[in-house]
């Protein structure tokens, strides 16, 4: 019997109060496995202490929304008797100590989320950041770690028969030591079929299914509480593997078993494995659990209690069935080769009893363990003073040293900005035939819903550098943002999913920045009428102090009729190229916060780019009213690198169509080039007249700047040329970047 | 364009063509089968035929005029690709139904799987780049001469995705030569994405009522999803499917 001491409890990570808060529960000194149990539960990634409070400021409810936050994904009804379940999830400590298991079990968890609701996946997209792959020190590993979790993506995925349609990829210093892996997942299911990890009915059996538990991931929730340090790297054995055969065979017989009627609730074994999904299930029912170790089918010998009941060993579920009806579920795993074990029962005590050999080894109240975990207001002052330069006239070559012409080829191979499709091209992103558009085809991925003959389009948006000078505006621009590529495919936003990924909350002024995040991240999805219907938060994202930039990641669902997309490039020469939104303004301040500032000038200073929220909302709804009377060609939000950028990224379709494009401004030349205002939609249309009544109907400026060409792309200012190029040497610049970098 | 002209499908099968093109598809579920429904889907909604799943440990395939093994990651694709499935009860009902002369398409995980069971010659080996790859491919319909490419011209270019990590096909010299002789290429790369040797896609086996291809046909029936030039491998089956019907469906007894 191992004795509790205040060095045990500090190496669970439980501070001294939370310690005697536990003994006034149990109203005893814990045992060994106990300490376990409360370890992970209240563990900040189980429990968002830090973060709980502040959480409950976004709003969660809309009349589509089904389910919030709170069960294993949020749910939203897409109307025709069906509804979709989605939710993002990060999994950036394992990712960083093993790049492929630490990404594939982190699609493998968010998949097991989507159907433990009985929603089969159809979508995945990831948002991923990570040091830059050219840095001269830190590049090679940086690099490493890029093809470990793009490939431990792919094998997941890819094996499980979900396509990946699309997502983000950023690299920034700050995420040397501390790569974020944010999956997003998205199924689909009849609205009356949805299944809640919810334990009700005393007596009835409670059954283990999928893979055997071993000693893999212990503590692997604990490990995503906590700070980098130099021995983190001895933490690689709390990293979870991944089988995703094992997963495809779950998901089939889960989905199977859940015809039979015969479940009541079912929970995935996620984080912190068989102790949150036992508690969970009970606390969420009212209802205790009793279990016996014993009948736990393991895949090695000599596993303690405390091992079992925190092992994080993957594609593993709990379900509670229908007394008597058991074997109806028996026999459906038995199909499929998976074990289903019944390990305990349904009790009426509100209590978590765990057994070993016959004797408890654990006795916890279900509902102070999984919802009284300590919640902490954090001291937050003000975030971080970003370190001004308010002078960007003493920044090198801001004056225009640096020429529009050799800018944009350079911005277009940079690592943010170039074409991701060494990535991308790893991913089956067409598997289940409903991808109507994929990655880099338009600004959001469409997966067409067979059953209901519509579509959902989605998009994920982060952008740390914005939110490190303004988190509030920052966190605003991401989900004006997500909300606007949802928008530029015809689709309207219905619904969001949040990952937030911070530093170490302890310290005020990283608080500060998720505080402030949260609240401006409340305003948009609130005006945008977008309620955020679940998520995660990944706090301590820091290595040896170092924090990143805070990083929180939108993820924005959109509905809309299945139709063939209007895509990203120009499909015919002589058409008007209108800059919907107008050419936006921007001062030196915020000019500090763009691409051409970090890729051009090496520098980071300033505030984002400004936004007019009511502005934003009335250019979303000019585009999908011009995409649904069929007048634009194609369509792309401007966004990274700004005007230059976006018009390439027009002109590489097949065809290789460009522009001559006329600016009327009075912008400094890479100012008005590149530029990140937001709220701004670059057109092609054959009826600009009809495209200018339907901008002045929702009062935005939409100026036609040009028209499209055969061959190349030139940008004149009035009548001084800034640039002419030829569209293959841009593109292939563009196109060939990646390769070049994980070369 | 003008409108394709299908030229008739002749063969030394001397084939009947049926008056009304209806056929049962038989699509093969092995575990860590992923790309069954979307099969499923385009024989059914797409080619308007009928269509139904056979699980792997079937010792039958029931009165289908065609069998699809589709892609996926079969048994997980432990050890080899396809080496397991190989073993499982339906590929002895499926090695039957191919003697017996009825038609079976191999797709991706499809073919690794016929030629494990060694229905098809060769081998699928990684990828040259050893990465898995997802992309549209243009291919040269180098036969018409078989039941899954007579709709096509000799020669047709056709476009639709591979999405697979092992399917460099590779064979020794005597065999890439007795395919050529044999006029067993069923399909070529024009930009060869994988490494396979002599830029094969899709191979027949002698009686050419067996095909397997990396490519995925299934994905390319409709104009929504990019291409529906896929629908040219099914719309020959179903010219001759009917026709080349086994008298009798297999029934292995075990």
């Amino acid at each position: 019997m191992t004795t509790i001491t205040p060095d045990l409890i500090t190496q669970h990570q439980l501070t001294p109060a939370e310690y005697q808060k536990i003994v006034d529960i149990l109203g005893r000194e814990p045992s060994y496995t106990e300490l376990g149990i409360f370890s992970v539960m209240w563990s900040e990634h189980c429990s968002y202490k830090s973060s709980r409070l502040h959480l409950k400021k976004l709003p969660t409810r809309g009349k589509l929304v089904v389910q919030g936050p709170g069960e294993n994904a949020g749910i939203v009804d897409i109307g025709g008797g069906y509804v979709i379940a989605f939710k993002i999830e990060s999994h950036n400590h394992p990712s960083f100590i093993e790049p492929f298991q630490g990404a594939a079990t982190g699609v493998g968890g968010i998949l097991r989320d989507i159907f433990t609701m009985g929603a089969r996946p159809i979508a995945v997209l990831d948002s991923l950041r990570f040091g830059r792959p050219d840095d001269p020190v830190t590049g090679a590993r940086n690099r490493r770690i890029l093809g470990g979790v793009v490939s431990g993506i792919a094998h997941y995925g890819n094996c499980f028969g979900v396509p990946t349609v699309g997502g983000e990829c950023i690299f920034e210093p700050c995420y040397d030591g501390n790569p974020l892996v944010n999956v997003f997942a998205l199924g689909v299911c009849r609205k009356e079929d949805v299944f809640y990890a919810k334990a009700a009915g005393a007596g009835n059996p409670v059954i283990y299914v999928g893979a055997r538990t071993g000693r893999d991931g212990i503590h692997g929730a604990s490990m995503a509480s906590a700070e980098f340090t130099e021995e983190s790297k001895q933490k690689r054995p709390n990293v979870q593997v991944g089988d995703p055969f094992m997963e495809k065979l779950l998901l089939e017989a889960c989905l199977e078993a859940m015809q039979t009627g015969a479940i009541v609730g079912i929970q995935d074994m996620g984080a912190a494995g068989l102790t949150c999904s036992t508690c969970e299930m009970g606390s969420r029912g009212g209802v205790g659990i009793e279990i016996e170790l014993d009948r736990v089918p393991q895949r090695e010998t000599g596993m303690t209690p405390y091992e079992i009941m925190l092992s994080e060993s993957q594609e593993r579920m709990l379900l509670v069935a229908a007394k008597g009806r058991e074997e109806e579920v028996f026999e459906v795993f038995r199909k499929w080769g998976l074990e289903s074990v019944e390990i305990g029962a349904v009790t009426s005590d509100g209590k978590l009893r765990v057994k070993h050999h016959g004797v408890t080894v654990a006795e916890i109240p279900n509902r102070e363990l999984a919802d009284e975990a300590p919640l902490y207001d954090r001291p937050h002052t003000v975030p971080p003073a970003v370190k001004q330069a308010p002078d960007p006239i003493g920044v090198p070559g801001f004056l225009s040293e640096i020429d529009v012409q050799t800018a944009l080829p350079a911005l277009l191979a940079s690592p943010d900005i170039c074409s991701k499709r060494w990535i991308w091209q790893q991913y089956d992103h067409q598997v289940r035939t409903n991808t109507v558009a994929g990655p880099e085809r338009t600004d959001a991925a469409i997966i067409r819903i067979k059953e209901t003959g519509t579509s959902v389009a989605m998009s994920l948006d982060g952008n740390g550098r914005y939110c490190y000078l303004s988190p509030r505006e920052g966190a605003m621009l991401a989900v004006a943002e997500a909300c606007r590529n949802v928008a530029t495919v015809g689709a309207k936003p219905v619904a969001a999913t949040n990952c937030l990924n911070f530093g170490n909350p302890e310290k005020p002024e990283i608080m500060a920045q998720l505080v402030e995040a949260i609240e401006g991240m409340a305003e948009a999805c609130r005006f945008f009428d977008t309620p955020i219907t679940g998520g995660n938060v990944s706090l301590y994202n820091e290595t040896l102090g170092e924090g990143i930039y805070p990083t929180p990641v939108l993820g924005i669902v959109g509905l809309m009729k299945t139709a063939a997309p209007v895509t990203i490039p120009f499909q015919n020469a002589g058409r008007s190229v209108v800059l919907l939104g107008g050419i936006g303004t921007c001062d030196d301040t915020r000019f500090g916060s763009s691409q051409y500032a970090k890729e051009m000038l090496k520098q980071l200073w300033g505030l984002p780019p400004a936004l007019d929220i009511e502005y934003e909302l009335r250019v979303q709804y000019a585009i999908r009213k011009i995409l649904s009377e069929d007048l634009a060609e194609s369509a792309h939000d401007l966004s990274d690198g700004g005007f230059a950028v976006a018009l390439a990224e027009c002109s590489f379709g097949p065809a290789e169509i460009g522009a001559q494009i006329e600016l009327e401004s009075h912008l400094r030349p890479e100012v008005l080039a590149f530029h990140e205002a937001p709220s701004r939609i670059l057109i092609s249309t054959a009826n600009p007249k009809r495209v200018a009544a339907i901008a002045k109907k929702y009062q935005i400026e939409a100026p036609v700047v040009g028209v499209t060409i055969e061959k190349g792309l030139e940008i004149r200012q009035r009548t001084i040329t800034l640039g002419a190029w030829e569209i293959a040497a841009l593109k292939s610049a563009y196109e060939g970047a990646m390769e070049n970098y994980v070369r | 364009m003008a409108p394709k002209v299908r030229p008739a499908f002749s063969d030394k099968m001397n084939l009947r063509l049926p008056k009304t093109l209806r056929m049962k598809f038989g699509v093969i579920v092995f575990p860590g089968s992923n790309c069954d429904h979307d099969a499923f889907y385009a024989v059914s909604a797409n080619l308007h035929q009928k269509a139904e799943f056979i699980w792997h440990d079937s010792t039958s395939l029931g009165d289908v005029d065609a069998v699809i093994l589709p892609g996926g990651f079969a048994y997980g694709d432990y050890l080899r690709c396809g080496a397991i499935a190989k073993f499982s009860r339906v590929m002895q009902a499926v090695r039957q139904f191919a003697t017996d002369g009825g038609l079976v398409l191999g797709v991706c995980n499809g073919f690794q799987i016929l030629v494990e069971a060694g229905l098809l010659p060769g081998a699928l080996i990684r990828n040259r780049s050893l990465k898995f790859s997802c992309r549209d491919v243009h291919l040269r319909t180098e036969t018409t001469h078989s039941p899954f490419t007579c709709a096509a011209f000799k020669g047709e270019i056709l476009r639709m995705p591979i999405a697979h990590g092992e399917g460099c096909y590779f064979a020794e010299d005597r065999t890439l030569d007795e395919l050529e002789a044999e006029d067993r290429i069923a399909f070529r790369y024009l930009d060869n994405p994988n490494g396979s040797l002599r830029d094969i896609a899709g191979i027949l086996n002698p009686g050419r009522n067996v095909m397997g291809m990396m490519p995925h046909p299934e994905r390319s029936t409709e104009p929504l999803m990019g291409s529906s030039d896929g629908l040219t491998v099914f719309e020959s089956m179903l010219r001759v499917g009917q026709a080349s019907r086994p008298v009798l469906a297999p029934a292995v007894k075990r």
